[in-house]
């Protein structure tokens, strides 16, 4: 792993009031440009770990360094895919995808271009003025995906962003992000509890494992993707390899 | 076609249950069941000639003349209080205990004592739409406000937003339904106040109509009189659902 870390976790350690202990000294680095991994059993504190990584919540010990720059809050830098899509309600998909600009004082016309650029993209372009009752899971977080794109920030934290959608659409979805991302220099640090998503998207897993997370140990699936259809990847040897990995350590896990 | 057929039957069935009631009425009052009792057919040609001679109309102007006063002044004040308790710890933990204890206690008990301190004059018939109103809808405002989805004010948050936008843009929008809810039932409280207060306090308006044709017993002007109040309240209320219902469709309100 050559390439420099653009996230870094020290010591990072989350305890909540009444002493539950969430997360235990958590080291890590993240590389630029690559897709990481938070792999593990429920109740492992992954997503609390991504949402300090956010500045969503403050760790209770330790610090998250992003670009240099010790984190203190959530940044420009940054952007976050929801677990339940976080969409407004009573905004359609237009004013929705842009709605990270809107808060940032971008004008109206300047946003709204660039999040019809963006939903394009993830494929939504005849939807712009559809309300997000009116779509299924799927494509709510398409929607979620292109409001993160839209602030055009480096690093991309997606919390179980597929566990709301069925098995197709997750499917199609994942080689979907795979190939949005091959053509961005985006960082991306994801949050799941499938072994087979990890393997299949990622090019370094962290495994926690739980009460109190703590890192168990990091896999790099190097599995070659360029050029390669989706069902050749997942019966590539390395991808098979990294799978049986993951498992051997997580199933111990499993009471 | 279906639908429409669905909607013609609905119809019949309401119409028919308005000919059942009003039926049921003119043969009890045929009955007679009471001297005091006049038939439907009686009190509606009661109500017609109170129309013609104009004193429906002049009782009314007295009686929703403090009735609005009344309204608009909770709903600028209540609205701003319930929100005001939403938004900051230090005003829901000063005043809840006021408002739970308002909204339980059967505030009408109150309301002689508002003619010792304020006589009997328009202020007097104002306080008491006040009282009976403003609970509710401090409360409604209150619940709307602290309803907000937490996924979304985190959403507001990771994008940068400010406190102010998070106000404006998340939590307004989203009890917006709520608030508007609770005007509607302080306004159906707020029609009981202003009644309470016409019969106990100051014989003006509707409530004076109902006592002075009660005492020379023309029953059929008493009844008109209090059927006439029945209809314009639950038709007032009725359209504010309507509107309600436009304004915040549920599919759009977000909770």
């Amino acid at each position: 792993m050559s390439a420099e870390a653009i996230v870094e976790a020290r010591g990072v350690g989350k305890s909540y009031d009444g002493g539950v202990e969430a997360l235990k000294d958590v080291s890590l680095a993240l590389p630029r440009g690559k897709l990481s991994t938070l792999l593990g059993p429920s109740g492992c504190g992954k997503t609390t770990l991504l949402k300090i990584i956010a500045g969503l919540i403050p760790p209770s010990r330790g610090e998250v360094w992003v670009k240099g720059k010790k984190v203190d809050g959530p940044g420009p830098e940054r952007a976050f895919v929801f677990q339940d899509f976080a969409l407004l309600p009573w905004a359609n998909v237009l004013r929705n995808v842009a709605f990270g600009l809107e808060l940032r004082g971008t004008p109206k016309e300047q946003r709204d271009e660039i999040a019809r650029r963006q939903i394009a993209e993830v494929g939504l372009s005849s939807f712009e003025s559809s309300y997000p009752h009116q779509l299924s899971g799927g494509m709510r977080q398409r929607v979620g995906l292109a409001r993160a794109l839209a602030v055009d920030a480096d690093i991309i934290l997606m919390d179980e962003p597929f566990s709301s959608v069925d098995e197709q659409t997750r499917r199609k979805f994942q080689e979907e992000l795979l190939d949005l991302l091959r053509h961005k220099e985006k960082t991306v640090i994801f949050v799941t509890h499938s072994i087979e998503e990890a393997a299949y998207l990622s090019d370094q897993i962290v495994l926690l494992s739980p009460r109190p997370g703590a890192v168990s140990r990091i896999i790099h699936p190097n599995i070659e993707r360029s050029g390669r259809n989706p069902d050749e990847i997942r019966r590539d040897k390395n991808y098979l390899d990294a799978v049986d990995e993951i498992w051997q350590i997580l199933k111990q896990y499993v009471a | 076609m279906e639908r429409k057929n669905l909607i013609a039957t609905r119809r019949a069935w309401q119409l028919i249950s308005f000919v059942f009631f009003f039926g049921l009425w003119e043969l009890a009052g045929r009955w007679p069941i009471s001297l005091a009792f006049p038939p439907f057919s009686t009190t509606v040609l009661a109500l017609l000639r109170m129309t013609a001679d104009g004193s429906l109309l002049k009782a009314y102007l007295s009686t929703l003349q403090p009735l609005v006063i009344g309204i608009v002044l909770c709903g600028i004040a209540g609205i701003g209080f319930g929100i005001g308790m939403g938004l900051s710890r230090s005003i829901e933990w000063f005043s809840l205990p006021i408002f739970i204890i308002l909204q339980a206690a059967p505030m009408a008990a109150i309301i002689p004592l508002i003619t010792y301190i304020y006589g009997i004059g328009l202020a007097s018939k104002v306080l008491a739409v006040v009282v009976l109103a403003a609970p509710v809808i401090v409360m409604n405002s209150y619940k709307g406000i602290r309803n907000t989805n937490p996924s979304l004010i985190q959403m507001c948050r990771a994008f940068l937003g400010t406190r102010r936008q998070e106000v404006i843009k998340i939590i307004l929008p989203h009890a917006g339904a709520l608030i508007f809810a609770g005007l509607r039932l302080g306004l159906a409280m707020g029609f009981i106040g202003i009644v309470i207060a016409e019969l106990m306090i100051t014989p003006t308006g509707i409530g004076d109509l109902i006592t002075y044709h009660s005492s020379v017993a023309d029953y059929p002007e008493m009844f008109a009189a209090i059927a006439s109040i029945i209809v314009l309240a639950a038709l007032t209320i009725h359209a504010l659902e309507r509107l309600e219902r436009k304004l915040f469709p549920p599919e759009v309100r977000g909770s």
